[in-house]
């Protein structure tokens, strides 16, 4: 078979399994779940410590997340919505009141904690109190996403009561983030450091055992509130770190699924193997990879030569390119792709970098550059991390498409730890990928990334600019979705397009090819989203 | 005999002592911390004040010296204290790991020399033939491949065959357990790490062998034996090999110590939670404690594998008397 042939087949064989599992999902949506089985899934990394309010990694959530509650959730039956939020622990969502200044949530009854102690409002008050004012000395990775919060208060035994400081549209999408693991008050009063290191909530799931760097396991919880769930008498979640293996081990079936992505090679090598024995999931993912110009760099504070570097690359073709071989795909502006704040694909070829025609943009290109000094060429340091999904893929891409302008990027690939160091503190690089990487899709914030450095947690570009935090501070301060949409742009237009202050090269692509038994599991935008197993089950 | 036992163990503390802090210097000169990678390396919003909390906390904004003290008062009474990324105590760390890579090492040394042994001979008694010739190539092959590679092969080979002969992929289980809970499990994960490893390591003792064999069959005391009219079996087995056997003997005690913890690559591709993978992941993660123990842990395996050998010498040569 010649290689172009073997192409088509795989192709067509991708294609098939896609409609297959499509017209799976489809009948899987309407098959009645069967009870028991236990799930084997991969987890490619291990969590620092049990603590979801303190760590920030998904090797928390994929193996601990399914042992607790939270108030809220991203609904699983609709995860690819970036807007449909769902109740977990509150019986019904609630209405802003006080102009949208109120929220009152009114928590279900006869939940237990795996100890059998029962949960009440008071408990869920405690977790957010620690997630949002954390006492001195305990870490709350997240407590910037409240800021909008003035109060938290259990008013009785069933309801929780937040008040906010301004009405904003990012509230909700934060407290449906999974990590804001609903802790009993007793622990957190006895030792706020408890959960570090002990696992008890009241999620679909009772923790059995944890083998550290082996495997995980769980076991379901008779008392689970979501009647009938969940349908799995178990799960083992296997640590395993290298990609080759976890494949392999869907292959083999050591294991039915990996939740956070493979590569499109991979799945094209599992869907060739096993055929319509696997089903593929895929979603825009949010997580975007970017270029983050160093602006203390002598080369890089002329804007000039920031937009130029972002004319120079054909973001519509690397989509349709790099695609075929790397978790890449949406072209977007700062917020995801599929959220309603986000740019159309006309209102994206406004921005310079975007521009449908890539000619006059590389000659553009050309023309700043050597308006800047750089017309007989530039050479730029460019920091990578030694990561091969999709950072080198898109760092070599990038080293091309800069050529076309004559700038020469020297790649400076170093594992995470030094790479991160020279991100944050070094700064001797001209250029960094860099990339922002989030749980709820929450634009709102989201976008707090290329807010002045001295405000934002991680703009690692070294600048400040007041315009860019005054139309972000306007867009969190707004319940009017319109005004929050038009302020999007203006920052968008600043921040990619007038200083060219970052680069947003591709949003990533999340591809889970997964045994077809498997069933009841649908992919979100975010391997954050939707972990806690509830809706899983076997069709054995 | 006794006091050059007690020698060799003094003269390891200076030993163990120099590893100690040359292990620390090196890592702190390694830019990053543990607990940026912590908050800031799954690229989402980063806590300043959380990070300075995870820096207070593990001591990392101690100055270097006050580190440095807390680190050798641990070690005179054996307290590595707690892995700076899971908070638990580093030799409950390494102890869940210890068993798996003594396991590993221990089949690996016993293919290898299973291997070795019968190759090496053979080879050395039939040197220049055809025999020799294959048995050559089979060494020079497992010297050039490296074991990983040939592992992923194996994962490959068996997925493959597998499913054409049975319908169904199969491959080595990815979960360990232990040889007393589950045997047949143990050694079906185990065995294709020990296989691939061992070929590797047998091809230098394979080669070590020959030639120290080939240097002792020109011996005189072997020439008076077959002029006695000795069986050559007899000769080969009871005489040549085990003079031959000393500088296999070193080969094969520093490989076994270098399985001990060096088999990274390895217990990855196999998904094996050994030595080598904590090893791995204590140095990406700046897990400065847990690093600092696993290398004091291998270099205190490499001596005393090294004064086994020294040991066995004497026995393997009765000339060799240690004063």
């Amino acid at each position: 078979m010649t290689k172009r042939l073997s192409h088509w087949v795989l192709a067509a064989g991708v294609g098939l399994s896609l409609a297959l599992s499509g017209g799976a999902a489809f009948a899987a949506a309407h098959a009645k779940p069967k009870r028991g089985g236990t799930l084997k899934y991969v987890i490619p990394a291990e969590p620092p410590s049990f603590d979801g309010h303190r760590e920030t990694t998904f090797a928390l959530i994929h193996p601990i997340a399914p042992f607790y509650s939270t108030l809220i959730r991203v609904n699983p039956e609709n995860p690819s919505s970036p807007t449909d939020f769902v109740c977990d622990l509150c019986t019904e969502m609630p209405t802003a009141s006080d102009d949208g200044k109120r929220y009152v949530f009114n928590i279900r009854k006869g939940v237990k904690f795996h100890d059998g102690k029962p949960l009440t409002a008071h408990d869920v008050a405690a977790t957010f109190e620690r997630i949002i004012f954390p006492p001195q000395g305990v870490a709350s990775a997240r407590k910037a996403f409240f800021v909008m919060v003035d109060k938290v208060a259990a008013t009785d035994d069933h309801t929780i009561q937040f008040d906010l400081k301004y009405p904003s549209g990012a509230f909700l999408p934060s407290l449906a983030n999974p990590y804001n693991f609903v802790y009993a008050k007793a622990r957190l009063d006895a030792d706020q450091h408890w959960y570090e290191k002990n696992i008890e909530g009241s999620g679909p799931f009772k923790f059995v055992e944890l083998q550290p760097g082996a495997v995980i396991k769980g076991e379901r919880n008779p008392d689970y509130y979501h009647e009938g769930k969940p349908y799995l008498d178990g799960f083992e979640g296997i640590f395993a770190k290298k990609q080759s293996l976890r494949v392999q081990a869907v292959r083999g079936g050591q294991a039915q699924i990996e939740f956070r992505g493979f590569p499109p090679k991979s799945r094209d090598d599992l869907v060739a193997a096993l055929g319509d024995k696997i089903t593929v999931q895929e979603s825009d993912w949010n997580c975007v990879l970017l270029v983050t110009p160093n602006h203390k760099s002598d080369k890089m504070k002329d804007p000039r030569v920031r937009k130029a570097l972002t004319l120079a690359i054909d973001r519509w073709g690397g989509s349709k390119y790099l695609s075929e071989i790397a978790i890449v795909k949406a072209v977007g502006g700062i917020a995801f792709p599929g959220h309603p704040l986000a740019a159309t694909k006309a209102e994206l070829e406004k921005i310079p970098g975007y521009w449908p025609d890539l000619d006059k943009s590389r000659a553009e290109a050309k023309k700043l550059l050597a308006e800047a000094g750089f017309g007989d060429g530039l050479s730029l340091k460019m920091n990578n991390r030694a990561v091969d999904q999709p950072y080198k893929i898109v760092g070599v891409w990038l080293i091309d498409q800069w050529k076309q302008i004559g700038v020469t990027a020297e790649q400076q690939v170093l594992p995470t730890g030094p790479f991160y160091d020279m991100l944050r503190k070094q700064k001797t690089y001209d250029i960094s990928l860099d990339f922002n990487c989030q749980a709820v899709v929450n634009p709102l914030l989201d976008v707090s990334k290329f807010i002045s450095d001295d405000k934002s947690g991680n703009n690692y570009a070294n600048y400040q600019d007041r315009e860019v935090d005054r139309l972000f501070e306007a867009m969190n301060q707004t319940a009017d979705v319109n005004e929050q949409r038009k302020l999007m742009r203006e920052m968008e237009m600043r921040v990619l397009g007038e200083e060219a202050h970052s680069m947003i090269t591709l949003w990533w692509y999340r591809i889970i090819p997964h045994r077809s038994e498997v069933k009841g599991w649908k992919i979100s935008p975010s391997h954050y989203l939707n972990q806690d197993l509830s809706s899983i089950w076997i069709d054995q | 005999m006794y006091t050059y036992t007690i020698k060799r163990l003094l003269l390891m503390v200076p030993t163990l002592l120099g590893a100690a802090v040359l292990v620390f210097l090196l890592l702190r000169a390694v830019p990053g911390d543990v607990c940026e990678l912590r908050l800031a390396g799954t690229g989402g919003y980063f806590d300043k004040e959380a990070l300075a909390i995870c820096q207070e906390e593990l001591g990392l904004n101690d100055p270097m010296f006050v580190q440095f003290v807390d680190y050798i008062l641990g070690l005179l009474v054996l307290d590595f204290g707690e892995s700076m990324w899971t908070g638990q105590k580093v030799w409950h760390e390494i102890g869940l790991r210890f068993e798996l890579s003594l396991q590993l090492a221990i089949m690996t040394t016993l293919i290898s020399i299973a291997i070795a042994l019968p190759l090496g001979t053979i080879a050395a008694v039939k040197q220049n033939t055809w025999v020799d010739y294959v048995v050559r190539s089979i060494s020079i092959a497992g010297i050039a491949m490296p074991s990983f590679w040939l592992g992923i092969l194996l994962i490959l080979g068996i997925l493959i065959i597998s499913q054409n002969h049975f319908g169904q992929p199969w491959m080595p289980p990815i979960q360990y357990k232990s040889l007393w809970e589950d045997p047949w499990h143990n050694l079906s994960q185990l065995i294709w790490p020990a296989l691939a490893t061992g070929y590797r390591y047998s091809a230098v003792a394979t080669r070590m062998t020959r030639s120290t064999l080939l240097e002792v069959l020109r011996e005189d005391y072997v020439r008076t034996a077959r002029a006695k009219g000795l069986l050559e079996k007899v000769i080969i087995n009871r005489h040549a090999l085990r003079n031959a056997m000393l500088p296999v003997v070193t080969v094969i005690g520093i490989e076994f110590a270098f399985l001990m913890g060096g088999l990274v690559v390895t217990e990855q591709v196999f998904n094996l939670n050994g030595l080598g993978k904590l090893f791995v992941e204590a140095v990406l993660n700046n897990d400065y404690t847990l690093t600092q123990a696993l290398v004091l842990l291998v270099v205190m395996i490499f001596v005393l594998t090294n004064f086994l050998v020294d040991l066995l010498y004497a026995w393997l040569d009765p000339r060799i008397r240690y004063a």
